[in-house]
């Protein structure tokens, strides 16, 4: 769909097409704002899903029958329907995974096999822990050398420090497009060009991105770009690698097992071409074909308008959260989207979860899988609200009253 | 003396008053300001809990045949609630400690801060609880 026939952005009507919001927690109408965590599926995902298992269930790739192949051609063209909507050059440069999580640990094995002891590997002090183990556990095996780069008191990446870090030596640039705790959207693009300039390659984790703004991998000149599938309206279990074909293609297998195979004897096995030499063993299926069902029912939508109604919401709720006595925004980058974290004076963030969570509020308490980052902070954990296009200024309003409510409680 | 089912008992019927989660809650933080706090020099590694959520300390002795529970945590909730099952616990030998059925918890709707996923360190203290008195046990065994 061409940019010119998108559908107007309207909130009342998407909330619509979510009846996972359209339920009582604690006799009080649900206000989801966890969706850093994970996002709500619209009835085409779910309708997808009981018609796959309910119609087309068979297994991909092999089978000479009428289901297989059609679950087959199912399956591909979900790929294709990724690999437009992010813009790659290739559908063979898509891999499913099973999350953000999975591309990461198959990128720090794979590439990581083409690393030797001494080479170096640079983060950010921002990085979620799936960006920070894999590449530990990497440099431990391999005897390579984890750096990172710091972070302002806003939260924003010091272009400056990150600059002194890169060298020849570096080998593997692995960045957080949108911190998942602050919100920071990181300059990728401009990262992108830094470390191709020293050799280096670049993986950005599209984790907390995909599901609020275009991507298009081929202007961000990243070399690989990761996200799960349910952060983005789609199904668990699944998620995406894209990787530069020359690169996946140097790259050796992850895993082994059916399907990643040309031609196995006992002496000598020969692998399958892309995509298929990453993907062993019987893949989610279902995941797949309505992870494409998520990304069509985005192709719909003017994500431009999405991405600023979106940052509008966090902007109205941290202004008002801003005037609470007490109260500490954690993350306060100039380019900053969708999330709001906040820790109160002498008040634990587990109570005022635990108190939201009665009034009818999901929201996430803790360190969000950055301790790293709570330590810079020197703080137990935030309270998090994420914002996705379905929320609503409304909505805002009553979590506001239930902050409010809950500190009261707790002071 | 009050047996331990007739703690849990005393307690179920003091939240039966509450019929809004809010109340119930302003009373949960309420005990957490009045729990009797562990001396701050038992507040020690080895008595920490940690919790995904938050943390707790435990000290855990015998005294007189009897435990005696003191405990602290970062969160008022989870001190509340603490509050609740060193009230059902303290003073009861080690045997009846490790059998308790600590029922209550579930009657009176905060089973949810118990559950393994909450991560907040209290399921780990009722198994730490249970632990020292089973130890004590074999002691007097």
């Amino acid at each position: 769909m061409t940019e010119g026939t998108k559908k107007p952005f309207i909130v009342r009507e998407i909330r619509q097409q979510f009846p996972a919001l359209r339920q009582l927690i604690y006799d009080k109408n649900l206000i989801y704002f966890d969706n850093g965590a994970t996002s709500q599926k619209p009835q085409v995902v779910l309708d997808a899903i009981n018609m796959y298992y309910s119609k087309d269930n068979a297994n991909i790739h092999r089978g000479v029958h009428f289901m297989s192949q059609q679950a087959t051609t199912e399956y591909e063209k979900a790929r294709v329907t990724i690999q437009n909507y992010i813009h790659a050059k290739k559908s063979e440069e898509i891999i499913f995974t099973k999350g953000a999580t999975d591309g990461i640990n198959l990128v720090a094995f794979s590439f990581g096999e083409l690393l030797s002891a001494g080479d170096e590997i640079l983060i950010t002090a921002m990085e979620h822990h799936s960006n920070i183990v894999p590449w530990q556990m990497l440099c431990q095996r391999k005897n390579l050398t984890l750096r990172v780069a710091p972070i302002n008191k806003k939260g924003e990446l010091i272009i400056e420090e990150f600059d002194k870090l890169l060298n020849s030596k570096t080998k593997l640039v692995a960045v957080t497009h949108i911190s998942n705790t602050l919100g920071t959207i990181n300059p990728v693009k401009e990262l992108a060009v830094k470390a191709h300039a020293v050799g280096a390659k670049i993986l950005v984790d599209g984790a907390q991105s995909i599901q609020h703004m275009s991507i298009d991998v081929v202007d961000m000149d990243c070399d690989f770009f990761v996200f799960s599938g349910h952060k983005v309206f789609g199904p668990t279990g699944i998620g995406v690698l894209y990787g530069k074909e020359a690169l996946l293609d140097k790259m050796p297998p992850y895993q082994g097992g059916g399907d990643m195979i040309s031609r196995v004897t006992f002496e000598h096995t020969t692998y399958n071409e892309l995509p298929f030499k990453f993907e062993a063993g019987t893949p989610h299926i279902a995941g797949g074909i309505c992870l494409g069902k998520a990304f069509e029912f985005l192709s719909e939508l003017d994500m431009d308008a999405v991405q600023k109604y979106e940052k509008e919401l966090a902007e109205y709720a941290q202004d008002m959260l801003d005037t609470f006595e007490g109260l500490a925004i954690i993350g306060e980058a100039k380019k900053k989207t969708s999330v709001v974290s906040f820790v109160v004076e002498n008040i634990h963030p587990f109570d005022i979860g635990t108190l939201l969570d009665k009034q009818g509020i999901a929201v996430r308490t803790g360190h969000h899988c950055t301790q790293p980052l709570m330590d810079f902070f020197q703080i137990p954990g935030t309270v998090r609200a994420s914002f996705a296009f379905y929320n609503t200024r409304e909505e805002v309003d009553i979590f506001i009253a239930a902050v409010e409510k809950s500190i009261n409680m707790l002071k | 003396m009050m047996t331990l089912e007739e703690k849990q008992q005393e307690i179920i019927g003091e939240f039966q008053i509450f019929d809004d989660w809010m109340d119930k809650y302003e009373y949960i933080i309420d005990l957490g300001k009045e729990l009797p706090l562990i001396d701050k020099d038992k507040k020690t590694d080895d008595r920490l809990i940690r919790g995904c959520q938050s943390n707790v300390w435990l000290d855990a002795t015998v005294e007189n045949g009897k435990m005696k529970f003191t405990s602290d945590a970062d969160a008022i909730i989870t001190k509340g609630i603490i509050g609740l099952l060193i009230r059902v616990l303290n003073n009861e030998t080690p045997e009846s400690v490790a059998k308790a059925d600590l029922h209550f918890i579930k009657t009176i709707g905060l089973q949810e801060h118990l559950s393994p996923t909450r991560a907040n360190g209290l399921l780990s203290m009722v198994q730490k609880m249970k632990m020292t008195a089973l130890l004590n046990l074999d002691n007097n065994a």
